[in-house]
């Protein structure tokens, strides 16, 4: 009989595994993070990989499962298969808009599954265990006093702004807080999407717009990749310094190098889904409480301290 | 309405009312300047009027690219996503001939030719898969839009690739340079429009796209090798795209998937606001050339204003298009044949 065979063998199974298994408990953490659309999400998918090595080596009894979406519903499916196909026993998610992903994250805490959000926060309070961000606001106010500083409180700047969201919102309300009560003039803001081309192309015009410019105010540092080339183009490296923010390697090789043009850089790392999955991962093997918010600084990388934030592998 | 016939006949049919349909992507780009004089004196700079046409280059190219399948009746969606992985593999491929040939012209010939190469390639395929496949050329190329915009991705790590700094420095002049006091990308937009327009109105092929935009049966029924000439379409479409990948590589050295993003709208758009029609059977070199500066003339006058909440951009930008293609194409056009 077949059947009474493998029920035999089940129940044996079960007899001599599971008190192993109750010994040795083993847990699934699933990672939900948008796809490699642009730099810094391909930087967040790099060290996803990174940190899942790292963690799956150190302790052997946690698993990490890596998905990627390349929209919020993908995403809200990929969270209903994660916990119906991996079972998983924690979920460390970066929304991809904090909307659309505040029902699905909270069906899945819903499952009793520990819950770590990153970076963009959800809509509703209390569904999370661990909430695990950069700070735009910071980030915004940082800059604005580097700027301040330097220009001795006052002096003409212009702001690149990125795609226009929160997040952008954010970081230039804490810049203008910085630089309010100085005499430092704003003489226009434009968005350039976070991205290298729209850089370009937004200060090519502010540099024909405006004989004298003391700094710029890019916001990110794929916008001041372009600033870069088109102030070099218009030949006026010598007028003005620019502020990025985020921390992609090829901006904090020049701020190691001394560079004039781009003395300074602000950051908003993405290794932030490193520092999640390392303290979810505390959560389970740690005696220490995991749960409330971890946000991160925005720290002035300078010269003497950029090494430690250069990462040459990395794709950002 | 659609004159199968290349624009120079219609022209002489109606030289005493304007013809608005060839003139009015004129008239507009006129408008529009004189609206950029008003709203800031700096528009009218040297180096503003510089930026502006040379960065119409890209889209420019591409787009004149575009008026011949959009003629002959197809559309290419893939173009934003061929640029970017063109670049990818250019950059790719310059950074490792770097080791073997140095930073020097033999690397950066090489990766012009594999850019060249690949364009050709990938316009044979969106032009074979359509008229052999009988596949819609928008499902065809809107496959192959995510196919390369994947690749590129994939390429770069999801981060952005980066062109070795000995070589960028050399291949710098492409973008940057000048020759005669004309920026090089606008020379090369200027030699590619002239050889599109003889190409277009002068010569048997040029004839062949109207009459299979005009009418693909009767096309096929006067012993018109139709697939040939439509896919033939669409390797000069990817040999544009190449071209603007050549001298678009040079302006920042870096390629992402962030790159190109919605170029292939811009350059329909710049086709259609030159007065050629989507539906094929009428196609205007010169009009293309004129709806890609004003597309980014908007953007540029955009950018030189603080007026207009940045917000409002797109709209700007929408009402802008529309108002263009309307002028040319109302039914109040007494011109109309």
């Amino acid at each position: 009989m077949p059947t009474k065979r493998t029920l035999a063998a089940f129940a044996a199974a079960a007899a001599l595994g599971l008190p192993t298994f109750a010994a040795a408990q083993e847990y699934t953490i699933g990672v939900s993070i948008p796809a490699a659309t642009h730099g810094w999400t391909g930087g967040v998918n790099f060290h996803a990989q990174q940190a899942k090595e790292r963690l799956e080596s150190l302790y052997p009894e946690i698993s990490i499962t890596i998905t990627t979406a390349s929209d919020p519903g993908g995403q809200a499916n990929d969270l209903e298969d994660l916990v119906s196909q991996r079972n998983i026993d924690a979920l460390v998610v970066l929304p991809f808009e904090s909307g659309p992903l505040t029902d699905p994250v909270r069906r899945v805490k819903d499952a009793g599954v520990f819950v770590t959000v990153v970076d963009r926060g959800l809509e509703q309070e209390g569904i999370e265990d661990l909430y695990v961000a950069g700070n735009n606001h910071e980030l915004g106010r940082v800059s604005g006093e580097y700027i301040r500083e330097q220009l001795d409180g006052q002096g003409d700047i212009v702001v690149l702004r990125g795609i226009p969201t929160v997040i952008d919102d954010e970081r230039v309300q804490g810049f203008q807080e910085a630089i309010e009560g100085s005499e430092i003039n704003i003489l226009d803001m434009q968005h350039a999407n976070w991205n290298r081309d729209d850089g370009f192309e937004v200060m090519q015009d502010f540099l024909a717009r405006f004989d004298r410019i003391d700094a710029v105010w890019a916001q990110d540092d794929d916008i001041a990749i372009g600033v870069i080339e088109a102030v070099r183009q218009a030949g006026r490296e010598d007028e003005l310094f620019i502020v990025g923010g985020a921390g992609m390697k090829d901006i904090i090789r020049r701020v190691m190098e001394g560079d004039r043009l781009v003395p300074v850089d602000v950051l908003y790392p993405p290794a932030m889904i490193a520092t999640a999955m390392d303290l979810t991962v505390q959560h389970f093997v740690s005696n220490g409480p995991v749960v409330g918010q971890y946000i991160l600084g925005s720290p002035l990388i300078t010269q003497e301290n950029a090494e430690q934030y250069y990462f040459p592998d990395s794709p950002f | 309405m659609n004159n199968a016939v290349p624009d120079n006949k219609s022209l002489t049919q109606s030289r005493v009312s304007v013809d608005l349909k060839t003139w009015g992507p004129f008239i507009a780009l006129l408008a529009l300047a004189m609206l950029g004089v008003l709203i800031n004196p700096a528009f009218l700079g040297l180096d503003n009027l510089s930026n502006m046409l040379t960065r119409s280059a890209f889209i420019g190219i591409i787009a004149i690219g575009a008026t011949f399948v959009i003629t002959a009746g197809g559309l290419d969606l893939s173009v934003g996503s061929m640029a970017a992985f063109i670049a990818g593999v250019m950059i790719i491929l310059m950074n490792s001939l770097v080791e073997q040939f140095g930073p020097g012209l033999t690397t950066i010939l090489l990766g012009i030719g594999a850019s060249l190469l690949l364009g050709l390639c990938a316009g044979f395929i969106n032009g074979m898969v359509t008229t052999k496949g009988k596949i819609e050329a928008f499902i065809v190329t809107l496959g192959t839009m995510g196919i390369y915009r994947s690749l590129v991705t994939y390429l770069a790590d999801g981060g952005t690739l980066s062109l070795d700094w000995g070589v960028r420095d050399i291949y710098r002049p492409v973008y940057y340079g000048h020759l005669m006091g004309i920026p090089i990308p606008v020379l090369v937009f200027l030699m590619v429009a002239v050889a599109g327009y003889i190409l277009l109105n002068h010569t048997r092929f040029g004839r062949y796209c109207f009459a299979i935009g005009s009418n693909e049966k009767v096309a096929e029924y006067s012993a018109i090798h139709v697939d040939r000439i439509k896919t033939m379409t669409y390797m000069l479409q990817g040999v544009c795209v190449a071209l603007a990948t050549i001298i678009y590589v040079p302006r920042l050295g870096s390629a992402s998937g962030a790159t190109g993003v919605l170029w292939e709208l811009e350059a329909i758009a710049a086709v259609i606001i030159g007065g050629t029609v989507l539906k094929g059977g009428h196609g205007r070199i010169w009009g293309t050339v004129v709806g890609a500066i004003m597309l980014t003339m908007i953007g540029n006058i955009l950018n030189l204003t603080d007026a207009i909440s940045n917000y409002l951009n797109g709209t700007v930008q929408g009402i802008i298009i529309i108002v263009a293609v309307y002028l040319q194409r109302a039914s109040w056009r007494k011109s109309a044949p």
